[in-house]
């Protein structure tokens, strides 16, 4: 955190995330309340308007906000673990093995990954909804598919990170501290975890900040299908997608477009101006 | 260079395949049937409907079959659009959608270079700035947010464009646009970034000692290296287009592949969602293909090998 702006942009996004966690509770009207002002225009009473049903969609926007931003976490962290993972094992120990690593992440670059996560995910929430339930784990059993998406979008996103990291290590196993770690005997765990990790930690930090976006849009993308989270559980995605989906050339219910959008867009665009600044405060480009 | 295409043609077959049958076997485990409909099906009919597909049997066999008909060239035919073969679908709705996207390739690469280009020269400058902030804003923009909001504004309140459909060059107009906006951002930022530590390499300066003319320098000099990272991006660039069509096609409803492949997925419909993955997985690995030869062609440094 050398830059003013970074704190600046980090302190925008927990805006949003305040918002997200504690906007529901002040606002006066509930997520699922239904009222007669169906449709109505961004008024003292609906700031934002009303959709279809008379629902109030900044409250909607803030509920959507925590699955939107939900998944986002947990994918980008999971990308995060399996990447650095991936990559740290990849690049340490080098050779055939390392060869074969990356042949892999070669291949899975070169395959259409969002479409096999459309695969995985619309067919099999139904499964694991029944697998789930009569376990320990039957209170998750209703959000099967939110837990195939965390899973789904966090193994799309890990490739790029898996590379990074690797490139990372090539470089630093080679160091000086390294090589007398092993040669006063540490084992292999420790000179990876108390070593090698602690040098790639602002490259992982600013990843995150660049997978989270992302995922969220990913994520986004998959609802706005009508493939990813389900009602009654709503997104920034399945907001826009209830909008777009009553647009008409008679009398079209602006709102419901353009505040999801903005909200989405917005949002987006604060999480890669960070990104991008952090990059720039560690001297990359 | 024969070898290298050779090579990458054959070590694409176990790839394909893999894909294919892991995708095949996705939708097949997956609960839900693709001939279920409102009224519920009696058993006899189901297991008649089964074995007139192929579907019958245990899966080895079901894939084993499956595999070997594609092998020769045959894709199955759609249990949903009944009577219909996904070769026809395909040939149909493919075309639509390799349209769509080779105007959204060539706009993204036809804008976004320039635009790149004029950024770097002006380093430091307000121009500079402005461009590159717009740049993040068209990737943070999701395609399926601009293609509403340009709905809404083109088509209901400038009453100047079709807000849907297919068959005109209107009707193209701003699909392609809504999805070609994000890669103009991304094709700008690479350019950007490329020619900007081109331009500090020793044999511009050179060049500029000599006198060369500051626009000369950097369309004659320093573009060519400077666009090798973004050569080596088309690959995914096409990629990201072909998914990014799903919604465009959505939005605007476009009869391309990438509807058929989400009705095919909703419905089980496990030839054609196989078929249109395997299409995809193609398009892809030939893209990369492609990609690898241009960059290595452009920087001889770069050699070709597996």
């Amino acid at each position: 955190m050398k830059s003013r702006k970074s704190v600046i942009g980090l302190v925008l996004f927990a805006l949003i995330v305040v918002a997200a966690v504690f906007g529901p509770m002040l606002s006066p009207h509930g997520v699922g309340e239904l009222s007669v002002q169906r449709l109505a225009a961004p008024s003292a009473d609906h700031w934002l308007g009303t959709d279809l049903h008379g629902r109030d969609l900044l409250t909607r926007l803030m509920y959507g906000a925590r699955i939107s931003l939900l998944v986002g976490f947990v994918g980008a962290s999971i990308s995060l673990v399996v990447g650095v993972a991936y990559g740290l094992v990849a690049g340490y120990f080098g050779g055939r093995l390392d060869n074969a690593m990356m042949r892999l992440v070669d291949i899975l670059y070169a395959l259409p990954r969002i479409v096999l996560v459309i695969v995985l995910i619309s067919l099999f929430d139904l499964k694991l909804k029944h697998a789930l339930d009569g376990t320990f784990l039957a209170s998750l059993a209703t959000h099967a598919r939110l837990l195939l998406l965390f899973v789904g979008l966090g193994l799309v996103e890990w490739l790029t990170l898996a590379r990074i990291v690797r490139a990372q290590v090539l470089s630093i196993k080679e160091r000086p501290f390294v090589l007398s770690s092993r040669l006063i005997g540490q084992r292999t765990p420790t000179i990876l975890f108390r070593q090698i990790l602690p040098q790639i930690l602002p490259i992982i930090v600013t990843y995150l900040t660049l997978a989270l976006p992302a995922v969220i849009l990913e994520e986004s993308f998959l609802s706005f299908l009508g493939l990813g989270v389900q009602a009654p559980l709503a997104s920034w995605g399945t907001l826009l997608a209830d909008g777009a989906s009553l647009l008409n050339p008679i009398a079209t219910p602006w709102w419901l477009v353009v505040f999801p959008a903005l909200t989405l867009t917005s949002t987006l665009l604060l999480l890669n101006l960070l990104g991008d600044q952090l990059k720039l405060d560690q001297g990359s480009r | 260079m024969l070898p290298f295409f050779t090579r990458r043609f054959l070590s694409s077959i176990p790839v394909l395949f893999s894909v294919l049958v892991l995708c095949f076997l996705l939708v097949r485990i997956a609960p839900g049937s693709p001939f279920a409909s409102e009224r519920a099906l009696d058993p006899a009919t189901q297991s008649l409907l089964e074995k007139k597909y192929g579907l019958s049997g245990p899966l080895p066999t079901q894939v084993l079959r499956y595999t070997g008909n594609v092998m020769q060239g045959d894709l199955g035919e759609s249990l949903k659009f009944r009577g219909r073969t996904v070769t026809e679908i395909i040939a149909q709705s493919l075309p639509r959608s390799l349209l769509l996207g080779s105007i959204s390739f060539t706009l993204a690469l036809g804008l976004g270079i320039p635009l790149g280009a004029w950024a770097a020269a002006r380093n430091g400058h307000t121009t500079d700035t402005v461009l590159n902030t717009l740049a993040l804003l068209t990737l943070s923009i999701p395609t399926f947010v601009l293609a509403p909001l340009s709905v809404l504004l083109f088509a209901f309140y400038l009453h100047v464009l079709p807000p849907a459909g297919w068959g005109s060059f209107n009707q193209l107009l701003l699909p392609s646009l809504c999805l070609a906006i994000p890669f103009i951002g991304s094709c700008a930022r690479l350019t950007r970034s490329g020619l900007l530590q081109t331009l500090r390499s020793d044999f511009i300066r050179t060049a500029r000692s000599k006198g060369v003319a500051e626009s000369k320098l950097v369309l004659l000099h320093a573009l060519r290296p400077a666009i090798i990272p973004l050569v080596a991006y088309a690959g995914p660039l096409a990629a990201n287009i072909l998914t990014g069509s799903l919604v465009v096609e959505e939005v605007f409803a476009i009869p391309g592949i990438g509807q058929f492949f989400v009705n095919g997925v909703m419905n089980r419909d496990v030839f054609l969602v196989s078929g249109a993955v395997l299409v995809y997985c193609l398009l892809l690995l030939f893209f990369n293909l492609v990609a690898d030869w241009l960059t290595a062609l452009l920087d001889p440094r770069i050699r070709l090998s597996s």
